[in-house]
C-alpha cells in the first residue's frame, strides 16, 4: 500500500508539470497582450515596453516558463494585474470560502443520497422509486445557477430566512451557517442526484448476487441483509464517486459562488478573466487542478483501503 | 458491451443465411432489435420526443416567434406573462417568448458543435492510441489525463479567458474540453475490439491499419459512442449556459437562455419570470438529451437494464 503510493505520488509529479505547462500556454498563446493591459489604453509604447521587462515578457517563453515553474515552487504565483497584491495572497484569503463550501456540499450530497438511493432501490419500480429517481433526472440536467436564483427568490427575497447573497462568517456561527444554506444546497443538487442514481443501481446490482442469495437461504432479514451485507459493497463506487464529485464542486463553484456573490476563489478566478488579469487566473487554475488531483489520489487510496479486493501491485 | 454485438450477430447468422447479403439482413435485425428495445423504453422516447419539438421549433423559429427577438419596447419593460407576451417581457420590454424560440436555434448548435470537435478529436486520438498501443498509446493518453486533472468547465474557462468571450469560443472550449472523455472512451473499446477474431481475419487477409480501423474497428464502437454523445450533449449544454450566465459565452443582445438567465438575475426579484423561461429551457433540453442518453444505453446494452 505504502508503495502504492508512493508510485502514485511521483506520477502526479509530470501531471503537475503538464497542467502547469498547458495553464502557463494558454495564457501566453492569447491575442490580448497583458503589458498593453496592465499600462492601460492611454499609457505609451514605452510604458508598455518598461511593464513588459518587468515582468519578463520580452524573454523566450521557455524561459518565461521556467521562472513561472520556480515561482509556483516557492509559493510565488506572480502579482495581481489589477490589484498590484500578490496573487497567493489573495487565493489564500478566499480559499477557505471555496474549500469550506465544497466540504458542507459534499456532506449534505452525502447525507442526502445514500438514504435516497437506499429508499429507491428497496422499493424497485415503485412510485416512490420512479418518483425519486425522475427527481434525480431533474437534479442532473437543471443549471445549478437556476436552482441558486429559484432558492434565492423563494427562500431570501419571498421568505426572508436566509441572506440572499454574500458570506457572513465561518460555517459554525449561527449568522454563518445561515449564509452557508443556500449556495451549499445549490451547489449539492447535482451531486446528491448522482450519487443518489448510483446508490441505488449499485445496491440492486449487489442484491442480485450469490452471497446475497446465500445470505437470504440462511434465514437473514431483509434488513439485515440489506444493511449488513449489501450495503458494505455497495457503497464502495459511491465513495470513488463522492470524490469525483469532490472535485466537480470545485468547478461548481465557480458558477454557484457568482450566483450568491461568495467570496471564494471560483468568483475571483471568473472576474480576473473579465478583466484580462491573467497571473490571477493562471494561479487560480492551478490551485483548482491541484486540489483536484490531490482528491482524485486521495479517493484512489480510500478505495484501496475499502475494498481489499484491489491489488495494486 | 461488444460481447452483446457478437452474441446477438451470432445468433442472427442462420437465419441470414441464404436470404440475401448476410451484412444487411444481420445489421438490419440489430437495428430492429435495437428500435423494439428501445421504444419499450418510455423515458428515452420522451427524451427523443422533447428533443425533436426542440429541433423543430429551431428550424420554424421565425415562424413561430410571435416578435422579434432584438425588438425593444420600452412601454412594456419586465411585464409578466400575458396574452399578448405569453412568457412576459425583459429589461428592454424584448418579448421572452420569442426570444426562447430563437435562443433553441443557439443552444442546438452549441451542442452539437462542441460535441463534434469532442468526438472527431477524441475519437480519432482515442482510434489510434487504442489500436496501436505502446509509445503512441502512452503519449496520447498522458497529455489526456493532464487535460483531465482539471476540475468541471475550469479547462474551458481558461480556454474562453484566453481566446476571449463570445459563442464561438464558447463551443471550441466546450468542445476541447470533451476531447480527453471521448479517447478515453474510444480507446477503452477498441482494446477490447483489437483482440477479437475479426481483426486478426482483416489483418490476416492482408488490410492496413487504416482500413481495419475505419472499417472493421470502427463501426463497433458506434454504440457506446451514440450513449455517451448523448449524455455528453447534455453536459455541453449546461457546460455552454454556465459560461454564458457568467458573461464568457453569448454576448448580449444575443437571444441565448444562458445570457438570458444572466441579464435578468438583477431584476428577478421584481419580475421572477425572467428566470423561469429562460432556465426551464435549457433544463428540458438538457433532461430530453440525458433521457435519450439512458434510454440508448439500455437498448444498446441489454445487461445494464434494470440497473
Amino acid at each position: 500500500m505504502v508503495r502504492y503510493i508512493i508510485r502514485r505520488l511521483v506520477l502526479l509529479i509530470p501531471i503537475l508539470l503538464g497542467v502547469a505547462l498547458i495553464t502557463f500556454l494558454i495564457m501566453h498563446l492569447i491575442p490580448g497582450d497583458p503589458a498593453r493591459v496592465m499600462a492601460g489604453i492611454t499609457a505609451s509604447d514605452a510604458d508598455v515596453e518598461a511593464i513588459r521587462a518587468r515582468l519578463g515578457l520580452d524573454q523566450p517563453l521557455f524561459v518565461q516558463f521556467w521562472e513561472f515553474l520556480k515561482g509556483l515552487v516557492q509559493g510565488d504565483l506572480g502579482t495581481s494585474l489589477r490589484t498590484r497584491r500578490p496573487v497567493a495572497l489573495e487565493i489564500q484569503e478566499r480559499f477557505f470560502a471555496t474549500a469550506s463550501l465544497a466540504a458542507m456540499a459534499i456532506a449534505f450530497s452525502i447525507a442526502m443520497s445514500i438514504p435516497l438511493g437506499i429508499f429507491a432501490a428497496r422499493r424497485q419500480h415503485s412510485a416512490g422509486d420512479n418518483l425519486s429517481m425522475l427527481a434525480a433526472m431533474f437534479g442532473i440536467s437543471a443549471p445549478s445557477f437556476w436552482i441558486g436564483l429559484i432558492l434565492m427568490y423563494y427562500l431570501a427575497y419571498r421568505l426572508p430566512l436566509f441572506p440572499p447573497s454574500g458570506m457572513y462568517g465561518p460555517p459554525w456561527t449561527l449568522v454563518g451557517l445561515q449564509s452557508y444554506i443556500l449556495p451549499t444546497i445549490t451547489l449539492s443538487i447535482s451531486s446528491t442526484a448522482i450519487m443518489a442514481r448510483l446508490t441505488r443501481s449499485s445496491i440492486l446490482e449487489i442484491l442480485r448476487q450469490d452471497y446475497i442469495r446465500t445470505a437470504r437461504s440462511k434465514g437473514l432479514g431483509e434488513r439485515l441483509v440489506l444493511y449488513h451485507h449489501a450495503l458494505r459493497n455497495a457503497l464502495i463506487p459511491v465513495i470513488t464517486l463522492a470524490g469525483i464529485q469532490l472535485g466537480a464542486l470545485l468547478g461548481g463553484a465557480v458558477v454557484v459562488e457568482t450566483v450568491f456573490s461568495w467570496p471564494g476563489l471560483g468568483r475571483y478566478v471568473v472576474s480576473a478573466i473579465h478583466y484580462r488579469d491573467f497571473p490571477v487566473v493562471q494561479g487560480g487554475v492551478m490551485l483548482f487542478a491541484l486540489c483536484f488531483v490531490v482528491i482524485n489520489l486521495a479517493v484512489d487510496v480510500l478505495y484501496a483501503f475499502v475494498d481489499p479486493r484491489i491489488r495494486y501491485d | 458491451m461488444q460481447n452483446t454485438h457478437v452474441d446477438s450477430h451470432a445468433k442472427q447468422l442462420p437465419v441470414s443465411y441464404g436470404a440475401g447479403p448476410k451484412w444487411l439482413s444481420s445489421s438490419r435485425g440489430k437495428l430492429y432489435d435495437f428500435w423494439r428495445r428501445f421504444r419499450k423504453n418510455r423515458t428515452a422516447v420522451i427524451g427523443l420526443l422533447l428533443i425533436a419539438f426542440n429541433v423543430s421549433v429551431a428550424i420554424l423559429a421565425p415562424v413561430l416567434a410571435p416578435y422579434d427577438p432584438y425588438e425593444q419596447n420600452w412601454r412594456a419593460r419586465m411585464e409578466g406573462p400575458s396574452a399578448e407576451h405569453w412568457f412576459g417581457t425583459d429589461q428592454h420590454g424584448r418579448d421572452q417568448l420569442s426570444r426562447i424560440i430563437w435562443g433553441s436555434r443557439i443552444s442546438l448548435a452549441i451542442g452539437m458543435i462542441s460535441v463534434s470537435i469532442g468526438l472527431f478529436g477524441g475519437g480519432l486520438l482515442g482510434l489510434v492510441a487504442g489500436f496501436f498501443g505502446g509509445f503512441v498509446d502512452n503519449t496520447i493518453m498522458r497529455i489526456m489525463d493532464i487535460m483531465m486533472a482539471f476540475p468541471g468547465v475550469l479547462m474551458a474557462m481558461a480556454l474562453v479567458a484566453a481566446l476571449g468571450p463570445g459563442l464561438y469560443n464558447v463551443m471550441i472550449a466546450v468542445g476541447v474540453w470533451s476531447i480527453p472523455l471521448f479517447s478515453r472512451l474510444v480507446r477503452g473499446t477498441v482494446l477490447g475490439l483489437k483482440e477479437n477474431e475479426f481483426v486478426a481475419a482483416a489483418r490476416a487477409i492482408g488490410c492496413s491499419s487504416v482500413r481495419i480501423i475505419f472499417f472493421h474497428v470502427l463501426p463497433n464502437t458506434i454504440a457506446p459512442i451514440l450513449v455517451f454523445s448523448s449524455l455528453r450533449m447534455a453536459t455541453a449544454l449546461l457546460s455552454a449556459a454556465a459560461l454564458s450566465f457568467l458573461g464568457l459565452g453569448a454576448q448580449p443582445p444575443q437571444p441565448d437562455w444562458g445570457a438570458m438567465l444572466s441579464q435578468g438575475r438583477q431584476h428577478i426579484h421584481t419580475s421572477p419570470h425572467l428566470m423561469w423561461f429562460p432556465g426551464a429551457a435549457i433544463m428540458l433540453l438538457v433532461l430530453a438529451f440525458n433521457m435519450l442518453g439512458d434510454g440508448l444505453r439500455d437498448a444498446l446494452d441489454p445487461r445494464l437494464r434494470n440497473s
